[in-house]
């Protein structure tokens, strides 16, 4: 029977039928940070219960991290988070990258470094952003505490089955125009839960021409779309992602080669069936910039504030709110908001081709008088690539700061955060009430357009850029 | 976990569309852990005014909603975070359901709560129920009208009953996983070690892809 992409990983992974109609599915690689792990390990040693499968689980540190000054964490609290995973790692066998260490990072950031992320597997992780995995045509979703207990005691979690939705970008991307874009697009589109309950796919001619690191872009904020995962065929650019650097988990020589054997047989069959479909042209996405408090209120460059009656999908009373806390109004237009704050990190868009791209931006010119940029690569491998490229000193030459790696102030768990009514150019994930700092007003967009914005004080059409 | 099969209680209004995660519980109280100690810090930034005051604009400062225990919203709700603390700060303020409407857009359903948010609630016992969006509008308005008004959610009868002078009452359909395992309260990790063989059998014959 004809298979989608999904539907092939799933069923290579289904232990059994639950008598509930729920299926238990094996888990290939469980990946654990700091903040959603420590009520799970005490679960553990409350039920007396091992890890079931402690070398197919890997930890790091990154949500509390410091950006500066790393080994010495001033919040009493997160450095007891932080001491916790380190404990817990060593009393349950698990492999752990902390801060010493020069692999560690954002957790969706070093698991494809690692080779860890593998096409055909399955991966999990007690973050909501797991699903940038799926760029390697692997199902990857993120998990609660209860579900991660129940990973590291068994190895499996109950799960439903989930739909299938094949997402088409079809045509070529406009010069200017990220896999950043495509993905807020969709999220305009479809609405912050127009994905709940099913796996996207990927597919098309713009998807298939980006890079890895932009599939990831795009998988990535699966979620904000309100789709657990969502996912990319394997391909050339895949395997070749996974020959090169250093990846010590991915398979080499002869097994290499077994894997592509097999990894290539990892597409959606010609007669498959989705349970849903949209397409949209890649060629007319203009670079997007969000307005309002969740990633859906989102509009072109070239737009608009919206009046909060004509905003498809969002009674009138939530856009005023959203509005009322992101200091704007209707008519404005988005060129003439001017930011004081830049952020240009995440498991978003952290990595090397994110920061290159914003260093091509940037170099030569000098930040806008009054705006501060904080640029955090999502590893210690990006930080040590982006100084041996001397990106760092462009950075630095025009006014940025340069940072350790971590989450930083995509959540500011850490002390990166925005004080109240400050307004960010943020290449994150979620433009929330708060999300960035008690009263901070976050603008989600690609690294290029973050930079521009930097340079120019205010959103401004990359498309008009003097390159 | 204990067996949720019927439950009568006051019913509070939120009346916002797409709550978040990072709403229900800001960011700062994730370095806990703990499992318990969140009802305090619900919905922190809406509730309480800079000088940590309650805000009496917040709807559930209302005098009128103290005690409650079924919360009703709006779609989408507990979409963003997967952190499982909103369920654990929500459970602990005292809710034992949350009621929200799906939504009918163009040819699509789209569902009343997130979906990570919903396996989080229903692994510790809360539950959520969806109704039609004319029936949670009815809700708000009788709560508007009626002080004081509370509400029977009876899990096996799949029923949301108002306790009016006419009771009113809805039916909602619930996945029967989720009814099940909230009506036993089951204990999944307990349950899924049972199933050893198949989880060994699995791994057996998984060994093939050897680049795993």
């Amino acid at each position: 029977m004809a298979k989608t992409l999904f539907e092939k990983i799933w069923d290579a992974h289904v232990v059994t039928s639950m008598t509930d109609g729920m299926t238990l599915l094996y888990i290939d690689r469980h990946l654990v940070h700091e903040v959603t792990s420590p009520q799970a390990f005490e679960g553990l040693r409350l039920s007396k219960t091992r890890v079931r499968r402690p070398e197919l689980t890997f930890a790091t540190m990154d949500h509390n991290v410091p950006t500066i000054d790393r080994m010495n964490i001033k919040d009493p609290i997160s450095r007891a988070q932080i001491e916790a995973l380190t404990a817990n790692c060593a009393e349950f066998g698990i492999t752990l990258y902390d801060l010493k260490s020069d692999r560690q990072g954002i957790v969706h950031i070093i698991g494809p470094e690692l080779g860890l992320t593998l096409p055909g597997t399955t991966i999990v992780c007690g973050d909501s952003h797991t699903s940038t995995h799926g760029a390697f045509g692997t199902l990857a979703f993120g998990i609660g505490t209860s579900e991660v207990e129940h990973v590291l005691a068994t190895q499996c979690l109950r799960q439903k089955r989930p739909k299938t939705f094949k997402v088409e970008f079809s045509g070529k991307l406009k010069p200017g125009v990220t896999a950043k874009d495509m993905i807020l697009k969709l999220i305009g589109t479809i609405g912050t839960a127009g994905g709940t309950g099913y796996v996207l796919e990927y597919c098309g001619e713009a998807v298939r021409a980006l890079s890895m690191e932009a599939r990831m872009t795009i998988c990535n904020m699966s979620i904000e779309a309100g789709a657990r995962a969502g996912m990319i065929a394997p391909d050339d650019t895949t395997f070749q992602y996974m020959a090169q650097g250093n990846r010590p988990f991915a398979p080499k020589g002869k097994l290499f080669d077994e894997s592509v054997a097999f990894w290539g047989t990892l597409v959606t069959d010609r007669d498959a069936k989705y349970d849903r479909e949209i397409s949209i042209d890649a060629s007319q996405i203009a670079p997007q910039v969000t307005w309002g408090t969740n990633p859906g209120m989102v509009i072109d460059v070239t737009g608009r504030v919206p009046d909060p009656n004509q905003v498809p999908g969002y009674h009138p009373k939530d856009v005023e709110q959203a509005l009322n806390y992101m200091g704007l109004k209707p008519g404005t237009p988005i060129t003439e908001i001017k930011i004081d704050t830049v952020f240009i990190g995440s498991c978003t868009n952290a990595r090397i081709e994110d920061l290159r791209a914003a260093a091509k931006i940037i170099k030569g010119r000098k930040i806008a008088s009054g705006v501060r940029v904080l640029v955090v690569p999502g590893s210690e491998q990006v930080r040590k690539q982006a100084e041996a490229e001397e990106l760092h000193t462009v950075f630095q030459a025009a006014g940025c700061e340069w940072r350790q790696s971590g989450c930083s102030m995509c959540l500011g768990m850490n002390p990166d955060q925005l004080k109240p009514g400050e307004r960010c150019a943020s290449t994150s994930n979620r433009n929330f009430e708060g999300r960035q700092g008690k009263g901070g007003r976050t603008h989600l967009v690609s690294p290029e357009m973050a930079a521009a914005a930097a340079i120019a004080g205010h959103f401004v059409d990359i498309r008009t850029w003097p390159r | 976990m204990e067996p949720f099969k019927s439950h009568r209680g006051l019913i509070a209004t939120l009346d916002h569309a797409n709550v978040d995660t990072d709403q229900i519980i800001p960011k700062q109280f994730l370095k806990s852990i703990q499992r318990t100690g969140f009802e305090q810090n619900l919905f922190y930034d809406w509730r309480y005014l800079a000088d940590g005051t309650p805000n009496p604009d917040f709807e559930l400062n209302q005098e009128r909603f103290h005690g409650a225990s079924i919360l009703v919203t709006r779609n989408n709700f507990g979409c963003g975070s997967s952190r499982e603390h909103a369920v654990w700060a929500i459970r602990q303020y005292g809710f034992k359901a949350v009621i929200a409407p799906w939504q009918k857009r163009g040819s699509t359903v789209v569902p009343a709560f997130a979906d990570i948010f919903r396996t989080n609630s229903t692994k510790n016992g809360l539950l959520t129920v969806e109704l039609k969006e004319s029936e949670v509008e009815e809700i708000f308005q009788m709560v508007d009208r009626y002080k004081g008004l509370e509400a029977t959610v009876n899990l096996e009868h799949q029923r949301v009953t108002l306790h009016l002078a006419e009771e009113i009452s809805f039916h909602f359909d619930i996945d029967p996983s989720i009814k099940g395992h909230l009506v036993q309260g089951l204990d999944e990790i307990c349950q899924t070690l049972q199933c050893e063989d198949a989880i060994k059998a699995f791994e057996t014959r998984h060994s093939s892809q050897r680049w795993i």
